[in-house]
């Protein structure tokens, strides 16, 4: 008996270091700030992304060339949208085969209804992009993983573990084998993207994932991934991928 | 320039400047940077670099300052180095005090130039790689190393110092 369970357990550090992702279990990026950031982020007039969020419920209501406003449809406060299914983005579009994020589908809203379509990342754009998401607060990520999509994921895990620039780590090197440790005075996170859009402090702006992975690449003195290429959009579908069950926080405080 | 890319631009510059900031003089354009100096070939011989980099003959007092210096070697960003006034170091690396007691010069080289031939997956930059090896260099460091050959020697006689 005392011989099977040295077996067992011989057993167990073999299959589980290889069957189980690097961290046990997914967390939000709440839990690797500070406790004054997070009282930040929890108060609705400390923290500042909340601006942003005000800002993109007027551009909601204020209407387009046409005279149509998104609020027409879906409510003054956004209201009549499906919580459930803005937990969902980025998602697979089968019939063009493409990954539309959230921030996409309200441009592509947009100009369905008028001609006022807004560059990727404009900041009337990402205003949009943070109030739809925060509607969603407290839903738990629950994108689509299988299907078209797990190949996609495969490819942007691919991109997640490759290292860039001069300081040549791959984002794996940090979200996966040190969170928790210190790197000058932060703690290194998971790399979790339900709090984004989220507030930045160390940059005292609002950044999406997208632009937070642009940012990441350029502080490891890399050449980031351009916006809307094909790299940048698959590397945040599979950082999604990774928040799955976890609350969206937007906005959320990070450093 | 759009105007989503200046923007981002001037946010991704902030937070280099906090996090790993550049020299004032490189954080404009980088033609205000000093020009790429010739890659000199190193070799490994038992987990060592024997020879100094380019035949340069290192500095404790300037390798210290290079070190400390969030804009150059940066190593307090993952090590622990017994510098005072300094308010927070990384946790990610070994802590470095006493480490020329511990290893031999060659070998420390070694670390810095180039990690991953101790250990492939570390997670620890190669401050003296080959500048072709790097992927998706940053505009302004295409064809660099993240020091100069000096810059490191200058390092490793400081490390060495640390009994």
């Amino acid at each position: 008996m005392k011989g099977m369970r040295k077996q067992l357990l011989v057993l167990a550090c073999v299959v589980l270091p290889l069957s189980q992702p690097t961290y046990a279990e997914p967390k939000s990026g709440y839990e690797y700030v500070k406790p004054e950031t997070r009282i930040m982020q929890d108060d609705d007039f400390a923290n500042p992304g909340l601006i942003t969020v005000e800002k993109g419920e007027e551009l909601f209501n204020k209407k387009m060339a046409t005279g149509k406003a998104c609020a027409d449809c879906h409510g003054s406060e956004g209201e009549k949208f499906n919580k459930k299914r803005l937990a969902t983005y980025p998602v697979y579009k089968n019939r063009t085969k493409e990954i539309i994020t959230l921030q996409r589908r309200i441009n592509d809203c947009r100009s369905n209804f008028s001609d006022d379509e807004l560059e990727t990342d404009h900041p009337d754009l990402l205003a949009l992009e943070t109030f739809v998401r925060n509607r969603a607060k407290g839903e738990k990520i629950n994108m689509k993983t299988d299907g078209a999509v797990a190949e996609l994921l495969k490819k942007g895990e691919k991109l997640y573990t490759t290292r860039y620039g001069l300081i040549d780590m791959s984002c794996q090197h940090c979200h996966d084998f040190y969170p928790g440790q210190m790197i000058r005075g932060q703690k290194i996170s998971q790399g979790q993207t339900n709090g984004f859009p989220a507030y930045r402090l160390a940059t005292g702006e609002i950044a999406n994932v997208h632009m937070r992975i642009q940012q990441c690449m350029d502080l490891l003195r890399a050449d980031p991934f351009e916006t809307d290429s094909e790299e940048i959009k698959l590397l945040g579908l599979y950082m999604m991928s990774r928040s799955n069950g976890l609350p969206i926080e937007t906005p959320a405080v990070r450093y | 320039m759009t105007l989503s890319a200046k923007k981002w631009l001037v946010t991704s510059l902030t937070f280099s400047v906090l996090f790993f900031p550049l020299t004032s003089t490189s954080a404009d354009a980088p033609s205000e940077m000093p020009p790429a100096e010739p890659y000199c070939e190193w070799k490994v011989e038992d987990f060592a670099i024997n020879e100094p980099l380019c035949g340069y003959a290192g500095d404790a007092e300037r390798g210290r300052a290079i070190a400390t210096d969030g804009s150059r070697g940066n190593c307090l960003a993952c090590h622990l180095l017994p510098v005072d006034g300094i308010e927070a170091y990384g946790t990610i690396g070994p802590p470095l005090a006493g480490i020329g007691a511990r290893q031999t010069e060659g070998f420390i080289r070694l670390r810095v130039v180039d990690t991953r031939n101790i250990n492939p997956m570390s997670i620890m930059p190669g401050f003296y790689r080959d500048p072709k090896l790097i992927n998706r260099p940053g505009k302004p460091y295409i064809g660099r190393t993240f020091l100069t050959a000096q810059q490191v020697e200058d390092v490793i006689a400081y490390l060495v110092s640390l009994k």
